[in-house]
């Protein structure tokens, strides 16, 4: 025993173990941090856990354009628990998106931003650009054919920027085509270049968590001044400060194994996303759409007025990060308790609210046509009128069904227009086929006049059900 | 008193350090950056690619096409395939739309019963002619250059449209 503890103390004494870490495991930090905490560490274990089974794919994994899609299926299929860890690489995406975003709504709402710690906000918002994008090219390694087009989709939005745009685009793609660059290249992207910037960020973000303390507890009535903010805050730990091991770290670490212990589950019972068709970018019968968390820009896209969208998809992104980085500069100072700030949580819920809706949108995709439309039942036509079944007919040939909805079949792009006689009149409807409409094609060009009278026949025929 | 000379010499010694790293610095950055940057630097030629024999296309009809790009690796695999829409519009005269939506990109497809081209991503929608019919789409989609050589249909590869900010072509 005594050997052992002498061979320890030679160890600790040389490595200066205890010299380097006691001072930070013991740190003082405000009493009250409890559990609105811990979503910071809880990044900080799925960015590990991301880390960890990143490597793990990587001994699996071909980085290459022509035999990635081939390797993904062995790890899916063949390998050893190949599912499961594909599984929890892609669940422990989603929890770190979900951890990050939680405790950037955290810090705003307590307005921990504010003086001194301006510098950890900004290194900050950049982590969570940086998330984005490990979660963006994550999602393009899995070489399917989504995955293909998804790096199309992402050249082609980087596109829009004038001058650098192109040179940007071919930056992803690895040339002017998808090709034999285009994997080496995102997996460089995805394993080596974004981590080297969120490992720089993270050591800077928890440095800085380290010199100025973690934000005590908000309280109304106590704001911040610079001038006194940091004797007060010393002042403050000295008193009634307890030590971060054990007092607040079992929190991080309980909440944090928590998360881990979800994310595996999840990953045993739904397992990773399938894989779609092969990575030929000839294949054209794909419907390309980006995981959940993408999920929001890509309604966002669809819903645009189409004036205005090519700017937005330039400078949106652009005045987004800028009005975050300025966000410390703007307030740093004064109230933090959000009970005094009813502005900051009433944003925080729109900017919630509008991020969650365009979600739910997006899962419905309500604007693609809907190719997979069966011909329309007997019963849904509902006449022995020949020209009313030859209507119904053109109905589904010309393509009509996969955005307008007749009684239970049909897209949900365009109205519903299963009594659409009762709002229109027979010459209205003709005149709304021939020219279009906004959101429609016209298809004067397209459809014969017996065609038009048919598919005329065929919708005032439909208001009887 | 011998403190000057001391002193020029340290500072000297300090720019030539300097200078050094910046040297190797840089030494290092030229190839790193080439292999960064490579695909700003390599020039992709345009060729002419066989993408059928004039039998293969019916007047009249539109077809999905698949051809190599001009710079395919011999790593590529499948990756190095493009697709087109090809139309043989008159017994001599094709047309061939790029099958980017020019949305966003994505694959676009031809209806022909509805003689419209549809994109499954946000629902853009294109006469049969290019021009757009409806949804997002900021312009008429790209063609491609088709030629008849001898007794086959040749099409000249290009890069990924990519629609610009303000985009030329007007919307229709």
């Amino acid at each position: 025993m005594k050997i052992l503890k002498k061979i320890w103390n030679w160890i600790d004494d040389r490595s200066g173990f205890s010299e380097i870490f006691k001072p930070l495991m013991n740190h003082p930090v405000p009493p009250g941090s409890k559990w609105s905490y811990v979503f910071g560490s809880a990044t900080l274990f799925c960015l590990i856990l991301q880390i960890v089974t990143g490597i793990a794919l990587s001994l699996l994994y071909q980085p290459s354009s022509s035999e990635a899609y081939h390797s993904l299926q062995f790890i899916t299929h063949t390998a050893k628990f190949g599912n499961v860890l594909r599984g929890i690489h892609y669940f422990g995406a989603s929890g770190m998106i979900i951890m990050v975003g939680i405790h950037m709504m955290r810090v705003y709402i307590m307005a921990a931003y504010k003086y001194p710690r301006e510098m950890s906000w900004i290194s900050g918002v950049l982590l969570l650009f940086l998330t984005i994008a490990m979660g963006f090219t994550g999602q393009l390694l899995r070489w399917d054919s989504n995955g293909v087009w998804s790096a199309v989709v992402a050249a082609e939005q980087m596109g829009r920027i004038p001058f650098i745009g192109k040179f940007i685009a071919r930056l992803i793609l690895g040339g002017d085509t998808i090709g034999g660059h285009s994997l080496s290249r995102l997996y460089s992207y995805h394993v080596f270049i974004i981590p080297a910037f969120i490992f720089l960020f993270v050591g800077y973000h928890l440095m800085l968590v380290v010199r100025n303390g973690i934000s005590e507890p908000a309280k109304a009535g106590r704001p911040v001044d610079p001038k006194t903010y940091r004797q007060w805050y010393k002042d403050m730990l000295k008193k009634n400060g307890v030590p971060f091991w054990p007092y607040a770290a079992w929190r991080d670490i309980l909440f944090g194994a928590a998360t881990i212990i979800v994310i595996v589950f999840f990953a045993f019972v739904f397992g990773p996303p399938e894989l779609t068709h092969p990575p030929d970018p000839s294949f054209i019968y794909t419907n390309p759409s980006p995981d959940w968390y993408m999920l929001s820009i890509f309604s966002l896209f669809a819903l645009m007025p189409p004036k205005i969208e090519s700017v937005v998809i330039f400078i949106g992104p652009i005045f987004t990060i800028l009005i975050l980085l300025s966000l410390p500069f703007l307030s740093n100072k004064g109230e933090r308790s959000p009970i005094r700030r009813p502005w900051a949580v009433f944003g925080s819920a729109c900017v919630f609210i509008f991020i969650f809706t365009l979600f739910l949108l997006g899962e419905k995709s309500a604007w693609s046509p809907h190719f997979d439309v069966k011909p329309l039942s007997k019963s849904t036509i509902n006449s022995s009128n020949p020209s009313v079944i030859e209507g119904a007919h053109l109905f589904y040939k010309k393509g009509c069904l996969y955005c307008h909805r007749i009684g239970e079949q049909g897209g949900l792009k365009g109205p519903d227009l299963t009594k659409l006689s009762l709002r229109l009149s027979e010459s209205d409807i003709k005149l709304r086929i021939v020219n279009g409409g906004s959101d429609m094609p016209a298809y004067g060009g397209i459809l014969s006049s017996k065609e038009l009278d048919a598919i005329v026949d065929f919708l005032k025929n439909s208001k009887q059900q | 008193m011998n403190d000057k000379p001391q002193e020029n010499r340290r500072s000297f010694l300090i720019k030539v350090s300097l200078g050094l790293s910046a040297l190797s610095a840089i030494a290092v950055a030229v190839p790193v950056f080439s292999a960064l940057l490579a695909p700003l630097l390599e020039k992709t030629p345009e060729l002419w690619r066989r993408v059928g024999s004039l039998d293969d296309f019916a007047v009249g009809t539109t077809n999905i096409v698949k051809f190599e790009n001009a710079d395919a690796k011999a790593w590529a695999g499948v990756t190095a395939l493009s697709a087109a829409w090809l139309r043989r519009d008159e017994e001599n005269l094709f047309t061939a739309f790029s099958a980017n939506c020019t949305h966003l990109g994505c694959p676009i497809r031809w209806e022909a019963g509805a003689e419209l081209f549809m994109c499954p991503c946000h629902g853009g929608v294109y006469y049969k002619d290019g021009t757009v019919a409806s949804g997002p789409p900021p312009r008429a989609l790209v063609q491609y250059q088709v030629r008849v050589n001898k007794n086959d249909v040749e099409l000249l590869t290009a890069p990924i449209p990519l629609t610009p900010l303000l985009p030329s072509k007007q919307r229709t």
